[in-house]
């Protein structure tokens, strides 16, 4: 079972208190009505499928029911970080750079 | 003293005789004996019958690797469990085991005759055979399978223990008490480190209880064992036996078992039988040791012939000779030693059989010295005896070819092809591995986890190496919890040190094709099967294991998939590790289903979600469904009344007068905040900016797909404050998609939201006369048309208890829903239920609710919708705020699949038959149509026991708003039901009856 660090509880806890929420960084756009059918349908369904590093969602669903964001290693379920919603994207090459 | 048994040998206790049965017949053994070496004592050897082919097996090893002597094991009535190995399972007094796959004797089994019959089961030998004709299925091969199939007998009572879990933090977990292990523990214990130390076996000390004739800086072995052990244990290591570590998981991650009474002759009082550990580890340091492997020859599996390793534990650990005169064939030094020992202890060991033209001088003159024969570079092709060994064919080997054999007498033969390290929890690490050509074998190299591997288990081998590298190797681990690293210097006189080579099928001059050589024993898979499935075209050691099953038995390949994978990767002419090792797989050894279902089970294996008014409806003789953690009652039978007959009745009394319904598992979520409106109007399809305080509204939740997610009634209490309610199963997700979108889209907007499922208790009541019964209890306020009108909502006193008291209906009758905090709800009920016995009140279930909501064409989200229907589908177009800016799922429902013609519309289904229709059955358009038939819908609702004179049903038809009156078809098993497309409502569609 792997351990996920809360950003807003700032604790390490196990996985079982959360739950997985899709991949990040995915905004609803501004005013969906001026969206075509190509850009709302990819806003909807159209989702990376990463082998390695990935950002995505995860909810302190047992927890502080706080949504956040994680890069996580697809392969080997390795978190590199965790942090707020609202937060930019962290820089991938430096974080993987750090973890070594 | 039983006959093979040494007086004063082995760790056995001879003052404490012990009796178990086998198979009905008593046995003496002495207190720490396993089955297995209490039954050697005897000279039992035969323990059981294989899986495919019936051969008579006896024990191969002395541990929990065992392939072949698997028992059923009791314990009075309930206790019994099969596949029990009988060189794990200590003996108790009154201990009954049984041998397993026989009939109608161990000796004489009918099964057997599969042997005779090898030829046809061969590897694949279930794919070729079972394919054609397809008729044969039911009646001759499924049958036949499932005879065949499964190891022992399943326990047909319910298990009577209990099972327990527990978690367990610790700065060092020690895998294995064997030499490396316990040199690792020494270096960290005694420096402010919790450290645990485990071991699968009843003691600690892995090979040194196999090997006393060590000294270990000049103790006796065992000595050394006792006292180091004792100052572990004085220096706060936490000691585990009989506790395996079955899996590793992500971030050091441990699971282990222990097991607490199966060696117990009587069981303790609240003792569980075996715990779950989940150990989180900040280092891990494994030290499993090694695997000796069989040699593969023709014969191998006769009872009496054995691990030379496991035969050395049965004399050193138990005091138990297998053989008086056994033969030894073997690839590897170690072997040796095992004869020399069984000759040292009385036995006439009839020859060393190497195949290695040369070995180390000191162990042939040894050998010399204790009168053994020695045959270098020889091979064994054969063994001869029914139920044991009793004489084995010896060849020379000259380069590949193979001279005459030579039949030898003997009640044993004890085989070493070497060892394999024991891998198996590195591998769940996803720990790379490396093979090693000199050792014939894959070694660990790196894993991803903080986890040091030591010993035998990395190839060392002899005790020496062992303790020294367990000493250094923990190092690494202790500096990185932060403590000074310590190596101790370790000298071993006695030691057994030595090596081998590794051998494929021993060669043989007999034909390859008929030779029975057992690669895997518990699976019957042959060196013969494994040749045949790369023949076959299988390139992949994965698709080798899975055509012939080879690794794939209980011991999960322990002794098998080195043996198997050189096989395969000659026969395919590759490097082993080209042909790949397969995956080892939690868990290590079988491991009981009560183990991991722990406490979760019976009354504990699931939350049951109780109202407040459950106890009134449990007495009052509900019957009760699960809905989702909820339970609730379905209906109220009177005596001698079916279902349909209770839920008819029930219906009959809400229309005719009123009906007292408990809705309490509806979820409820408060929306609080001076952006409160601003957000229910985002999140659901209806507009809400200008719901007045006092006033409900019904609410469409859709995803930003468009398709229905979820819907309930939202009164406005007041300004900034909004009673939400889901569907029962819904509640959770509904306000997980509500945090969501306000956490994340939207965190600009005020507003909290908090589930308040559990703090209301909701009667609902129901009926002609509910305003009636209601009214007196209503404190200073009407429940007039005036003022109190249709899907009106005020905070009101109800029979002294503060309410929030809805105006809303469900079942087409004048409703309301009182809202008391949730300690109320029974008395509320009960005092609504006494003044209602004037009006001839009912209660009513689940069941009623559904047909009543029903005949008024209300859905029930996830039963006539499935994630596919939006708002229009439904009919439900009133529900959508097409003037709002936006909503969740406005742009969804304007996708063009979402406006394409032709979608599946909700309709009303009328059977001209007047027969009740199948939920779920499918509709088609013309009945004569050819086979397959183009389905166009399925029925989601359909009742019979409603006020309505005939039965009714909702139906998703394609096109079906456009299809009003025109007729439908349901194909039936036995018949075909037509039936008419009509609107959804059956019960009052003008709404007259909701007024008072």
């Amino acid at each position: 079972m792997i351990q996920i660090h809360c950003p807003y509880c700032g604790e390490t806890l196990p996985e079982l208190e959360f739950a997985y929420a899709g991949e990040a960084h995915i905004v609803r756009p501004e005013s969906p009505s001026e969206q075509t059918d190509e850009e709302w349908a990819a806003f909807l369904f159209l989702r990376d499928n990463v082998k390695g590093p990935h950002f995505e969602r995860w909810r302190h669903a047992h927890g502080c029911g706080r949504f956040f964001n994680a890069v996580r290693n697809t392969i080997t379920d390795r978190f590199y970080i965790t942090y707020k919603a609202g937060e930019p994207r962290p820089d991938l090459a430096k974080l993987l750079e750090e973890s070594k | 003293m039983s006959k093979h048994r040494l007086r004063g040998r082995g760790r056995v206790d001879a003052s404490q005789p012990v009796v178990f049965t086998f198979d009905g017949k008593p046995y003496t053994g002495l207190k720490g004996d396993t089955v297995a070496s209490a039954l050697l004592a005897h000279g039992v050897h035969l323990m059981g019958r294989s899986f495919k082919y019936h051969r008579p097996r006896g024990a191969i090893a002395a541990g929990s690797e065992e392939p072949n002597a698997l028992i059923g094991t009791r314990r009075g009535p309930g206790r019994f469990e099969p596949n029990t190995r009988a060189t794990v399972q200590e003996i108790w007094d009154g201990l009954e085991t049984n041998s397993q796959n026989k009939f109608p004797s161990l000796k004489w089994d009918v099964g057997a005759v599969n042997d005779a019959a090898y030829m046809l089961f061969s590897a694949g030998f279930y794919y070729k055979t079972f394919m054609w004709p397809r008729s044969f299925w039911d009646k001759v091969y499924e049958p036949f399978i499932r005879a065949a199939a499964g190891l022992g007998v399943s326990p047909s009572e319910e298990d009577p223990d209990t099972y327990a879990s527990r978690y367990l933090y610790c700065d060092l977990l020690i895998v294995g008490a064997g030499p490396a292990g316990i040199a690792a523990a020494r270096e960290a214990a005694g420096k402010g480190l919790s450290v645990v130390l485990v071991d699968e076996n009843s003691e600690m000390g892995g090979t040194l209880l196999s090997e006393p004739q060590s000294k270990i800086d000049g103790k006796s072995a065992w000595t050394w064992l006792e006292d180091e052990l004792a100052a572990l244990k004085e220096a706060g290591v936490k000691l585990m036996t009989r506790t395996t570590a079955i899996g590793y998981y992500h971030e050091n991650m441990i699971g282990m078992v222990e097991k607490l009474t199966d060696h117990l002759p009587t069981l303790p009082a609240d003792t569980p039988r075996e715990r779950m550990w989940r150990v989180r580890a900040k280092q891990v340091v494994l030290a499993q040791g090694a695997l000796e492997k069989p040699l593969v020859f023709h014969g191998n599996d006769r009872p009496g012939v054995m691990l030379a390793g496991s035969a050395q534990t049965y004399l050193h650990r138990y005091g138990v000779k297998v053989g008086e005169s056994p033969v030894v064939v073997t690839s590897h030094d170690s072997a040796w030693y095992a004869a020399f020992d069984l000759q040292a202890a009385g036995a006439y060991v009839q020859a060393i059989v190497d195949t290695r033209p040369q070995v180390r001088q000191d162990l042939q003159a040894e050998a010399r010295t204790r009168g053994i024969p020695v045959k270098l570079g020889h091979t064994v092709t054969a063994t001869g005896g029914r139920l044991r060994i009793n004489t084995v064919r010896v060849n020379p080997l000259n380069g590949t070819h193979v001279g005459n054999g030579q039949w030898v007498k003997c009640d044993a033969l004890l085989m070493s092809g070497g060892w394999t390290p024991s891998l198996h929890l590195f591998s769940h690490t996803k720990g790379s591995l490396i093979w090693d050509d000199d050792l014939t074998t894959f070694l660990p190299k790196d894993t991803p986890e903080d986890c040091i591997i030591t010993g035998a288990s990395r190839g060392l081998w002899g005790v020496e190496a062992a303790l020294n590298d367990g000493s250094v190797r923990v190092g690494e681990a202790l500096s990185k919890l932060g403590v000074e690293a310590t190596v101790s210097d370790y000298t071993v006189a006695d030691d057994r040190v030595g090596t081998g080579v590794t051998m494929r099928e021993l060669p043989t001059d007999r034909s390859a094709g008929k030779a029975k050589a057992f690669v895997d024993f518990q699976n019957d898979v042959t060196a013969k099967d494994l040749r045949l499935a790369v023949r076959e075209g299988m390139r992949s050691i994965e698709h080798v294991k899975r055509y012939t099953t080879n690794g794939m038995a209980t011991d999960q390949g322990k002794m098998s998939n080195i043996n198997g994978l050189n096989i395969a990767a000659d026969a395919l002419g590759k490097k082993q590790p080209q042909v790949g090792l397969t995956t080892f797989r939690p868990p290590y050894t079988p491991t009981t289903f009560g183990a991991f279902a722990g406490y979760h089970r019976g009354d504990h294996f699931e939350v049951v979600r109780k109202t407040q008014i459950d106890g009134w409806a449990e007495e009052n003789a509900a019957v009760f469904e699960p809905v989702g953690q909820w339970r609730r009652a379905r209906y109220f039978p009177k005596a001698g009344e079916t279902m349909d007959q209770a839920v008819a009745r029930e219906c009959a009394a809400t229309r005719a007068s009123v009906g007292l319904f408990d809705a309490s598992t509806l979820g409820k979520i408060e929306v609080v905040g001076p952006d409160a409106a601003e957000f229910v109007n985002r999140m659901y399809t209806n507009p809400f900016m200008k719901l007045a305080p006092g006033k409900c509204r019904y609410g469409l939740l859709l995803g930003d797909d468009g398709y229905i997610r979820d819907d309930g009634v939202i009164a406005r209490i007041s300004d900034e404050r909004f009673h939400v309610t889901t569907t029962t199963g819904g509640a959770a997700r509904v306000l997980t998609m509500m945090e969501d979108y306000l956490q994340t889209e939207w965190p600009d907007l005020n507003v909290w939201l908090t589930s308040t499922t559990e703090q209301w208790s909701t009667v609902a009541v129901n009926g002609p006369n509910a305003a009636k019964l209601l009214q007196p209890f209503v404190k200073d306020f009407a429940l007039t048309e005036d003022n109190f009108p249709h899907m009106s909502c005020v905070e009101v006193e109800v029979a002294g208890y503060p309410a929030r008291l809805w105006r809303v209906s469900f079942t087409g009758e004048i409703g309301f829903e009182i809202n008391v905090p949730a300690p109320y709800g029974r008395a509320l009920w009960e005092t609504l239920w006494d003044a209602g016995q004037a009006y001839d009140i009912t209660a009513y279930g689940t069941e009623t609710m559904h047909v009543l909501r029903a005949e008024k064409g209300y859905i029930i989200v996830g039963q006539d919708t499935d994630g596919t229907v939006t708002p229009y589908d439904a009919g439900m177009g009133w529900a959508v705020g097409t003037k709002k800016a936006d909503f969740v799922g406005m742009r969804g429902l304007k996708r063009p699949d979402l406006v394409a013609k032709n979608r599946k519309q909700l309709v009303g289904l009328v059977t001209e038959d007047q027969s009740c229709l199948e939920e779920g059955a499918q509709i088609v358009l013309d009945p004569n149509q050819p086979i397959p038939m183009k389905m166009v819908g399925h029925v989601t609702s359909s009742y019979h026991q409603g006020t309505t004179d005939h039965p009714i049903a909702l139906a998703l038809v394609e096109g079906g708003h456009s299809k009003m009156g025109e007729t439908v078809y349901i194909p039936m098993p036995d018949r075909t039901i037509a039936a008419k497309i009509t609107g959804t409502v059956f019960v009052d569609p003008e709404n007259a009856r909701l007024k008072i």
